[in-house]
C-alpha cells in the first residue's frame, strides 16, 4: 500500500521584502494510510508551513513531496486544486465556515468543485453530518451553532469527498476542553475507520493522543 | 463547478450586500436608461420628420432656382407662369404641376387681425400635395385664370380671424386687399418646423398682382411613378435652363430630402447615445470598484474555497458572474426605466420618442459587456489569491 504523503528533504523559503526566510529546512516524513500523527512545536517552528505543504496549499522550494503518490512539483494549479479536493480534508482552528450558508451546504461545498449536482450534494452532506453526530443540525447556519458543532460541520466538510488524509490545524484551539475532547474523539473514530489524521497542535495533551509525534523546531524535525 | 451553481453563489453574494449591490447597480441603471431614452427620442424625432416629408405627397419633385448646396447664395427666381406652361408640356398633365409664390402678409377680418403666410398657387395644389379641406371648396381653374380674389384659410388663420364662426363666404383682407373665403384647411400642425396652419392659399395670379410681380418662387411636380422621377427631373431642369441660361436650377426628390435629414438625425441620435454611453461607462467603473472591495472582504472565503478544491478559474468565474449579474440586472432595470421614460415623454410632452428593439438589445448587451470588462480585473485578482495567505487573513 502506498503512503498517503511522502516528504523527502522538503524545504520552503519565503521571500519577504527581499529577505529570504527559511521556514522549512529539509524535512522528511511519511504519513501512512490510516496514520495518526501529531505535529508539535512552538509558533514559528515551521509546523504551519509544513501543514500547508502536506495539504497541497503550497509547494516546496526544495526536496520532493508526494501527495497521494503524485509529485506536487509536476502538478498544475488546477491539478493541485483537484488534489486538495479529492485526497485531502482540511480542518481549521477557526472553522472557516461560510457564514450565510447552512451546515448542509457548507459540508457540500467541496462537492461543488467536483461538479456534483445540488440534490446529490445535499444527500451526501446530510449523511456526513449524521456521521459526525449533527443529523439534527442540517439546516442550521453557523451562527446558530456552538463552537463544537461548528467544528464538527467543518470535519464533515473535510470528509465529504472521501479523502485519505485529514489535516487538522489546532482543531481544538478555539474550543473549551470538554468540547475539544469530543472533537478529538470524533477524529479518532474517523481514524479508526481508516482516514489518516495529521494534527498540528502546540497542546501536549492533545499531541499525546496521537500514535506518534513529530516535533518541529526552527524548520527542522527535532 | 457547474454554471448554475456559479450563478447561485453570485446571486447569494449580491443578496448578502443588498444595499451596496443596489447602489452599484444604480450607476448602470441610469446609464442604460439614458441610452434607451435618448435613442428613443432621437429615433422618434427622425420618424416624425420622415413622416412629415412623406406626408407632403408621394413621388414629389421640387424644382427651385439656385443651387442646393451649403453656402450657396439664394437666387432670385426668374420663373414665370410661361415657364410653368413649358413644364406642363413636358409632364403632359397640368394637374401634376403645382407652383408657389409666398409672402408673409397681414390679414384682417372685421376687427380681428393676424399674420399669415400667403401662398399664391394653382388649383392643382391638393392633387400634387396632400392637403385636405375642412370646409368649403378649393380654388378652381377659373379662379386662377381670372385672378379672382378668393382664399382658402389654414386652420390657425381661420381660428384667429373667425373663432368658432363659419368663415365661408366672408371677406378678409390680405395685405390690405379684399378676398372672399371659399374654404378652410384641416388642421395640420407643425411640419419641418413650419406652422402649416398659418398658410392662406390664393390664386397665383391674384398673388402676383398683389405683390406686383410676374414671378413665381418654384414649382413642384408629382411624377406618375417613382421610376420616372429621375428622367422627369433631368428634362424639366434642361428645359428651364434652356429658357433661363443665366440661372441654375435644382430639382430635389423626397428621397433626397429624407436622405439628408436622415443622415443629420442619425448623427444626432449617435451623439446622444454616446453621451449616455459615458454614464454607462462611469457605472461600469463603479462596478469594478465594488468588486475589488468585495474580493478583499471575502479573502478568507476565497482561501477556504481554494482549500476545498476550487480552481483559480472557479473563483474567477464566480466573481466575474457577480459583476455580470450586477450589470445585467442593472441593464434590465435601466431598459424598463428608459423605456418607461420614453413612453411618458412621447405621451406627455411634444417631444416624440420611439422605442427600438435594437437600442434595447444594444444597451443590454453593453451592460453585460461592461460587467465582463470591469469584472475581469477583480476576478483575476480573486482567482490568483494564494490560499495560504488568504486563509491566514483574519
Amino acid at each position: 500500500m502506498t503512503a498517503a504523503i511522502v516528504a523527502d528533504n522538503v524545504s520552503r523559503t519565503y521571500q519577504l521584502d527581499g529577505v529570504s526566510v527559511d521556514a522549512l529546512r529539509g524535512v522528511s516524513l511519511t504519513v501512512e494510510t490510516g496514520d495518526y500523527v501529531a505535529i508539535v512545536g512552538t509558533s514559528g517552528s515551521g509546523k504551519s508551513t509544513l501543514m500547508h505543504l502536506l495539504g497541497g496549499l503550497d509547494r516546496p522550494t526544495g526536496g520532493t513531496l508526494l501527495i497521494g503518490g503524485r509529485d506536487v512539483a509536476r502538478l498544475t494549479p488546477d491539478e493541485m486544486a483537484e488534489l486538495r479536493n479529492t485526497t485531502i480534508g482540511f480542518v481549521f482552528q477557526s472553522f472557516h465556515l461560510l457564514a450565510r450558508t447552512t451546515a448542509q451546504d457548507n459540508v457540500g461545498l467541496p462537492l461543488v468543485y467536483r461538479g456534483v449536482g445540488r440534490r446529490e450534494r445535499r444527500e451526501r452532506a446530510a449523511a456526513m453530518l449524521d456521521r459526525v453526530g449533527l443529523g439534527h443540525r442540517v439546516t442550521h447556519r453557523p451562527n446558530q451553532m456552538s463552537g463544537g458543532e461548528q467544528q464538527r460541520v467543518a470535519i464533515a466538510r473535510a470528509l465529504v469527498t472521501g479523502p485519505s488524509v485529514l489535516l487538522a490545524d489546532e482543531p481544538t484551539g478555539n474550543l473549551d476542553s470538554a468540547t475539544g475532547q469530543s472533537v478529538l474523539a470524533l477524529l479518532e473514530t474517523l481514524n479508526a475507520d481508516g482516514v489518516a489524521v495529521v494534527l498540528v497542535t502546540h497542546d501536549r495533551e492533545v499531541a499525546a493522543r496521537a500514535h506518534r509525534q513529530i516535533r518541529m523546531k526552527d524548520g527542522l524535525i527535532a | 463547478m457547474r454554471v448554475a451553481e456559479a450563478w447561485r453563489v453570485a446571486l447569494e453574494a449580491l443578496r448578502a450586500n443588498r444595499l451596496r449591490s443596489m447602489l452599484t447597480m444604480l450607476g448602470v441603471v441610469i446609464g442604460v436608461a439614458a441610452v434607451v431614452a435618448l435613442v428613443a427620442i432621437g429615433t422618434g424625432t427622425k420618424n416624425q420628420i420622415e413622416n412629415q416629408v412623406e406626408g407632403l405627397g408621394s413621388n414629389l419633385l421640387i424644382v427651385v432656382p439656385g443651387r442646393l448646396e451649403a453656402g450657396a447664395a439664394p437666387t432670385s427666381s426668374p420663373l414665370t407662369l410661361d415657364d410653368v406652361e413649358a413644364v406642363n408640356r413636358i409632364v403632359g398633365d397640368r394637374s401634376r404641376v403645382a407652383v408657389t409664390i409666398s409672402s408673409g402678409e397681414a390679414v384682417r377680418a372685421g376687427s380681428r387681425t393676424g399674420f399669415a403666410s400667403m401662398q399664391g398657387v394653382l388649383e392643382t395644389t391638393p392633387t400634387v400635395f396632400v392637403r385636405r379641406l375642412d370646409r368649403g371648396a378649393y380654388l378652381t381653374r377659373t379662379d386662377v385664370s381670372t385672378g379672382r380674389r378668393v382664399v382658402v384659410l389654414g386652420a390657425g388663420v381661420a381660428r384667429d380671424l373667425f373663432g368658432d364662426r363659419d368663415p365661408i363666404g366672408r371677406q378678409i383682407t390680405i395685405g390690405g386687399v379684399r378676398f372672399r373665403v371659399v374654404g378652410t384647411f384641416e388642421q395640420l400642425g407643425q411640419s419641418l418646423g413650419v406652422d402649416r396652419d398659418g398658410e392662406v392659399h390664393v390664386p397665383v395670379t391674384a398673388a402676383q398682382r398683389l405683390l406686383g410681380t410676374e414671378r413665381i418662387d418654384g414649382l413642384a411636380i408629382r411624377a406618375p411613378d417613382r421610376e420616372r422621377i429621375g428622367e422627369l427631373s433631368a428634362a424639366v431642369v434642361a428645359a428651364l435652363t434652356d429658357r433661363h441660361p443665366d440661372t441654375d436650377f435644382s430639382a430635389v426628390t423626397q428621397e433626397q430630402i429624407l436622405g439628408v435629414l436622415g443622415d443629420i438625425l442619425g448623427v444626432l441620435t449617435g451623439v446622444l447615445a454616446a453621451i449616455a454611453g459615458i454614464s454607462l461607462l462611469v457605472g461600469g467603473v463603479g462596478v469594478s470598484n465594488i468588486m475589488l472591495v468585495s474580493v478583499r472582504e471575502r479573502t478568507k472565503e476565497i482561501g477556504l474555497r481554494k482549500a476545498v478544491g476550487a480552481r483559480p478559474r472557479d473563483i474567477g468565474v464566480q466573481f466575474l458572474l457577480e459583476a455580470v449579474l450586477l450589470t445585467t440586472t442593472g441593464g434590465i432595470l435601466g431598459m424598463l426605466l428608459g423605456g418607461t421614460t420614453a413612453l411618458l415623454v412621447d405621451r406627455f410632452t411634444p417631444v416624440p420618442a420611439a422605442l427600438t428593439w435594437w437600442s434595447m438589445a444594444l444597451a443590454f448587451g453593453v451592460s453585460a459587456a461592461v460587467g465582463i470588462v470591469f469584472g475581469v480585473v477583480p476576478a483575476q485578482r480573486a482567482g490568483r489569491l494564494d490560499p495560504v495567505v488568504a486563509l491566514r487573513t483574519e
